[in-house]
């Protein structure tokens, strides 16, 4: 088996840094999982034996940290992504009805993405915003004190 | 009535900078304690005051950090501040963050003085982008006027401080599983003993505490642990209790600590929105148990939620209204914590699942009597003592106290085979 992908020069820069501030390269892993992402939008299968060689560790470590954390994907994702809180204040406050309008437009459910690869959309649990829930963060964005009326106006700003 | 720790804070005006944060007093508490105190003085001033962390254990943080070595050669020690705010129903933290990041940052400062480390982290929840941002320029501006950094205000001691932004799971609140997340790992909890103050992160004395623990230190330092008891009514200082759910204005407020679950919801919350009534509150986060009606009189403080049979947790209530059917309100968080599992203990990784999968059941119609003896036993099974760690136990309090106090409404779901809400 070959390594068919490497690092580019900037993910490298970038996953070294986070190695010197730690005292042995692999406490870095999810550091260095986060940069890439940044970089590719996912953790492919050849990303992550890319990291974990740089990391010297072998990639079934890499993977069983990559797939403990819920903000890791696995699997590609579209170009935004929408992360729906389905925790207990935006439950009290329905996000069901936000979830049910958002899966009637894009015609897509919970873990999946549209076909035209413009949005993927989870479900995401507490966003600490519960005095305003029902609430969703799209990418860095959060919306707060959602409102079906509201909603494709929101989705209108991605593209 | 003092509130220190929102004093500074307005959310129609950016949070203070470093000058604005001087004028108004800011990091004079840390040059009183760095140039006039010594470590085992500010320890024992914070274990005077009788300060409980915030995050939800309410154990006395002073007495905390009297258990890391202080003699010996310890080159390395790390303070961390616990950001994670993950707990469903937990809002706080981030308006303490976005409020007044550098009242964090000194009270941090002067811990990391207290205990002597040389390291410190804030442990930020990823989904906290503005908290990030706001902290990071803070950090920069503290290590500019040389308040963190090498020999702060020429006192020889030397601090670096990092911001660590996690990627989403609810057990790195769980101390010794954040200081796994750090060292790069999967966020499991360890074993204890040792404890992180004598074996932390990376092996060396660590201390963790929550955002809003740190944030009161300053304010102790300057005014000393007699002034701290005095805020509050029948536990020591303010807290930063919150309200969500069907209330007319839900939000957070300062209050001294001891505030009665009543004046919380009537008073400060507005009282229940119309058209709706009270059936019960988790006072504290998901993981704490139901409070009724009978409970509206009870002090919100450690002591007194602990007599009514919950948790203060992080006094952050979350309100289940006559319109909501509690079968699908403790499904919802049963759902929350099965997924959440570290996976670890089989209790917890086996358990969680099967009473989500039941509550489920019985939601829909489908359940059998025999259920609710199975979900008592599950209260059991995965109560304290019986896991690795407090996350089952914790998932248990909402579940347990719900059979307690909603039984009939478990009941009529499994004989009228519906849910009456729907």
């Amino acid at each position: 088996m070959t390594i068919l992908e490497t690092l580019t020069t900037e993910e490298i820069t970038e996953i070294d840094h986070e190695i010197s501030l730690v005292p042995f390269r692999k406490a870095a892993a999810i550091e260095a999982l986060k940069v890439v992402q940044q970089h590719r939008g996912w953790v492919s299968d050849e990303s992550l034996r890319a990291i974990a060689g740089h990391l010297e560790i072998s990639p079934e470590e890499l993977e069983s940290v990559a797939t403990f954390y819920n903000l890791v994907f696995r699997r590609p994702v579209g170009r935004n992504v929408i992360l729906l809180c389905d925790s207990i204040s935006c439950y009290v406050m329905g996000y069901q009805k936000i979830y049910g309008y958002i899966r009637d437009r894009l015609h897509i459910s919970f873990g999946e993405t549209t076909p035209d690869g413009r949005f993927t959309l989870l479900p995401n649990a507490c966003l600490g915003t519960c005095d305003h829930a029902p609430a969703l963060m799209i990418n860095n964005e959060l919306f707060r004190d959602l409102t079906e009326d509201r909603l494709d106006e929101i989705l209108d700003g991605y593209h | 009535m003092e509130t220190p720790l929102t004093q500074h804070i307005s959310f129609n005006r950016p949070p203070y900078n470093l000058r604005d944060y001087e004028r108004a007093g800011g990091y004079q508490a840390l040059r009183k304690a760095l140039t006039t105190m010594g470590p085992a003085d500010i320890t024992k001033t914070v274990q005077d005051s009788d300060l409980k962390g915030r995050g939800g254990a309410g154990f006395n943080t002073g007495m905390k950090w009297s258990f890391v070595p202080m003699t010996g050669d310890h080159a390395v020690k790390y303070l961390i501040c616990n950001a994670d705010e993950m707990e469903p129903g937990t809002f706080k933290d981030r308006m303490l963050m976005e409020g007044n990041p550098h009242q964090l940052i000194e009270g941090m400062i002067i811990s990391a003085y207290a205990i002597q480390a040389s390291i410190s982290y804030i442990f930020l929840r990823w989904a906290y982008k503005k908290a990030g941002r706001l902290l990071r320029h803070a950090m920069d501006e503290a290590y500019a006027a040389g308040y963190l950094g090498k020999n702060i205000l020429g006192t020889g001691y030397s601090l670096e401080m990092y911001l660590h932004t996690g990627v989403g799971r609810y057990i790195c609140g769980e101390e010794t599983a954040l200081l796994n997340a750090l060292e790069g790992k999967r966020a499991t909890p360890r074993t204890k003993p040792p404890f992180p103050q004598v074996s932390g992160l990376f092996g060396k004395p660590t201390i963790v505490n929550n955002v809003e623990t740190f944030c009161n230190i300053p304010h102790i330092i300057n005014n000393g642990p007699e002034w701290f008891k005095s805020l509050g009514g029948s536990d020591a200082g303010t807290k930063i209790y919150g309200v969500s759910g069907r209330v007319r204005k839900p939000g957070l407020w300062e209050l001294p600590m001891g505030v009665t679950m009543r004046e919380l919801i009537e008073v400060h919350a507005g009282g229940m929105a119309n058209g709706y009534r009270f059936k019960g509150a988790l006072p504290g986060g998901a993981s704490t148990d139901f409070l009724v009606k009978e409970h509206l009189d009870v002090k919100l403080d450690f002591k007194s939620v602990a007599a009514a049979g919950s948790r203060l947790g992080t006094g952050t209530m979350i309100i289940l209204d006559d319109h909501t059917c509690p079968v699908g309100f403790v499904h919802n968080l049963e759902h929350f914590f099965a997924q959440e599992s570290c996976g670890w203990c089989t209790p917890c990784r086996e358990g969680l699942p099967w009473t989500e999968k039941i509550l489920l059941s019985i939601e829909k119609g489908e359940g059998r009597t025999e259920d609710l003896q199975l979900l008592d036993m599950h209260t059991r099974f995965l109560g304290p003592g019986n896991t690795f760690c407090a996350l089952a136990p914790g998932a248990m309090e909402p579940l347990q106290s719900a059979l307690k106090y909603f039984r009939e409404d478990f009941e009529t779901h499994i004989s009228q085979k519906k849910c009456p809400w729907r």
